[in-house]
């Protein structure tokens, strides 16, 4: 009798104490927009998710501000990409003075190195690839439990459905390139993100500029890549929603081929848009690609 | 062979026939901009125009978007804004010229930075509204066009007024009244050249093409004349040997364009016969009647 009184007070203790633990989120930074998809769908509830390049900005070359290292400060966990692409991160956290744990998205990835020919710095885009993406996402679990223990069994259970969900998409994905004519697996795109993607499902993308959206292109690049439409008759040209458009309107003009709607590569666009998460993102990219090589 | 080298890339594509009309609508409505700059000692407007046109660009992003047309006129309106206030200050005031435009511009570029933050993005305005030579649309090329010729013929009535007060604005004052309104329409011309080359050709082209001809130009003459005539040659052929440097070597075309007009301008310095240092060094004999 005594003992079951205990129970349940004890029980009743438990009921009381664990609206108040999820209120108590726990702070996490992701870099930028995609990668703070993921942590919300790994962190559930349990996750309050600061993003620090927000949809449609570039993380190649983005300033920090003083509420990004407040931010950072109060963080529990940070999540950034790795590969380089965040140079100006770890001088950021150092500034901060944060003891946030600091976990690296994109660690055990298989880097591709970057498809320019000068250079041979990684390619940081991995997430292109679904498969990267899963990585990602264990990657992101593991960070959090590590930073969480006691919502293990929440972020695992997460976790595992969004893995699921990409399972899904990567099928998706498989079966829209499957439609295209092999042959026509070619397109133009203005920065050059898609390497992981291109490796993954077969697809070559040729790019006007080198990996970094900083470097300016030559008249060499360009004759080039109007000689190689031209010739392979390369049958679609793609804008993305962070580049200088003119130069790829410049370079359909001059050899017919078709300007492809708008994909999503290094940026989530915001809620009203057409990517507002990475499934949507993938999605939107696939079906952009179908419309424009099928016929 | 030599074809192939200098007029092939012309003839193949049209992207290369553009960038070469594009330089030289700039060179010919840059060049005198340039040369009266340098002989008013205002060299440095050009870099000061390129940041001082950010909050014009901003307030047209706020109000239509990403939209080239809408952040151009708003760039061009702070550009005049600026280069007016500057004017009438160093006008009106003790305050010298450089320093008023670079406290003018220091204020619109904190103003821009501001409304861009306002909006919550990070989007770099100018790196989307400054353009690339090898992308010049048909819009384009006819604005660059236009502003070449409005200032040569602005220039061609205003140009003796201009000349006197370039070399001695006190006897112009004496003789006339139309010293400030000429120096006015003057930074006017100046901000339509700038506004006009940035968004078509990029900061560096777009200033580079109107000072280092100038420059070129002042070693080879001392006459006003002819050293806008050199200045234009020297940016015209800066900029079509440019071209075929950046086709051939794969070096980004600004960069390619305005090392060019630099190896000439080093040639000027050493070889010119105006000031050049070979002829500083050697003089030649005086002639005697």
């Amino acid at each position: 009798m005594r003992k079951n009184l205990i129970a349940a007070m004890l029980a009743f203790i438990c009921v009381l104490s664990s609206p108040a633990l999820a209120q108590e989120k726990i702070r996490a930074i992701a870099t930028f927009s995609i990668l703070g998809d993921f942590v919300k769908n790994v962190g559930g509830d349990r996750v309050a998710v600061t993003t620090l390049v927000g949809p449609n900005g570039d993380a190649h070359v983005y300033a920090p501000t003083p509420a990004d290292a407040r931010a950072l400060a109060d963080a529990k966990v940070v999540f950034v990409n790795g590969l380089g692409l965040e140079g100006w991160m770890t001088r950021l956290v150092k500034s901060s003075g944060s003891k946030a744990l600091s976990i690296v998205a994109s660690s055990s990835v298989k880097p591709r190195r970057s498809a320019d020919e000068h250079g041979h710095d990684a390619d940081p885009h991995a997430w292109q690839s679904v498969a990267n993406a899963k990585i990602y996402v264990a990657n992101i679990r593991d960070g959090l439990i590590a930073a969480d223990p006691a919502g293990k069994a929440v972020y695992e259970a997460n976790a595992a459905s969004y893995l699921g969900k990409l399972d899904a998409l990567e099928a998706e994905v498989r079966e829209a390139i499957a439609k295209i004519p092999a042959d026509r697996r070619r397109i133009i795109t203005t920065h050059d993100a898609f390497g992981y993607f291109g490796a993954a499902y077969g697809m070559e993308f040729i790019a006007p500029q080198g990996v970094s959206t900083e470097s300016e292109a030559s008249a060499k690049d360009v004759a080039r890549i109007i000689n190689q439409i031209r010739k392979q008759k390369i049958p679609a040209v793609f804008l993305e929603n962070i580049s200088d458009e003119r130069l790829i309107q410049r370079i359909a003009v001059e050899t017919g081929a078709r300007i492809g709607g708008k994909l999503f590569s290094d940026a989530l666009s915001d809620e009203k848009g057409p990517a507002p998460t990475y499934i949507d993102m993938m999605r939107n990219n696939i079906r952009e690609f179908s419309i424009a090589l099928q016929s | 062979m030599l074809y192939e080298t200098l007029i092939a890339p012309f003839v193949e594509f049209e992207f290369m026939r553009r960038a070469l009309v594009g330089v030289c609508a700039l060179a010919v409505g840059a060049g005198p901009i340039g040369v009266f700059l340098m002989l008013r000692r205002m060299s440095l407007v050009g870099d000061a125009m390129a940041h001082a046109i950010l909050p014009g660009a901003a307030i047209g992003f706020l109000v239509s978007g990403l939209s080239l047309v809408a952040m151009s006129t708003g760039g061009m309106i702070a550009g005049f804004v600026i280069a007016l206030l500057a004017g009438l200050v160093a006008r009106t005031t003790e305050l010298k010229e450089d320093a008023s435009l670079a406290v003018f511009f220091l204020i619109s570029l904190a103003i821009g930075v501001t409304i861009v933050s306002l909006r919550g993005t990070n989007i770099d305005l100018l790196h989307f509204l400054f353009g690339s030579v090898l992308a010049l649309d048909d819009h384009t090329l006819l604005l660059m066009a236009a502003s070449a010729v409005l200032t040569l013929f602005v220039l061609a009535l205003i140009y003796r007024p201009l000349v006197i007060e370039c070399v001695d604005p006190g006897y112009l004052r004496s003789v006339s009244r139309l010293g400030t309104p000429v120096h006015l329409i003057f930074l006017a011309l100046v901000v339509i050249n700038l506004v006009s080359g940035f968004q078509a050709l990029g900061t560096l082209l777009a200033v580079g093409i109107m000072m280092v001809p100038a420059a070129i130009g002042r070693f080879w003459a001392r006459d006003i004349t002819p050293m806008i005539a050199i200045a234009v040659a020297g940016g015209m052929i800066s900029g079509y040997a440019g071209l075929v440097l950046s086709y051939q070597t794969g070096i980004p075309s600004g960069p390619a364009v305005i090392l060019f007009a630099g190896i000439l301008y080093a040639l000027s310095l050493a070889f010119g016969t105006a000031g050049g240092l070979l002829r500083k060094l050697f003089p030649g004999r005086h002639l005697e009647a």
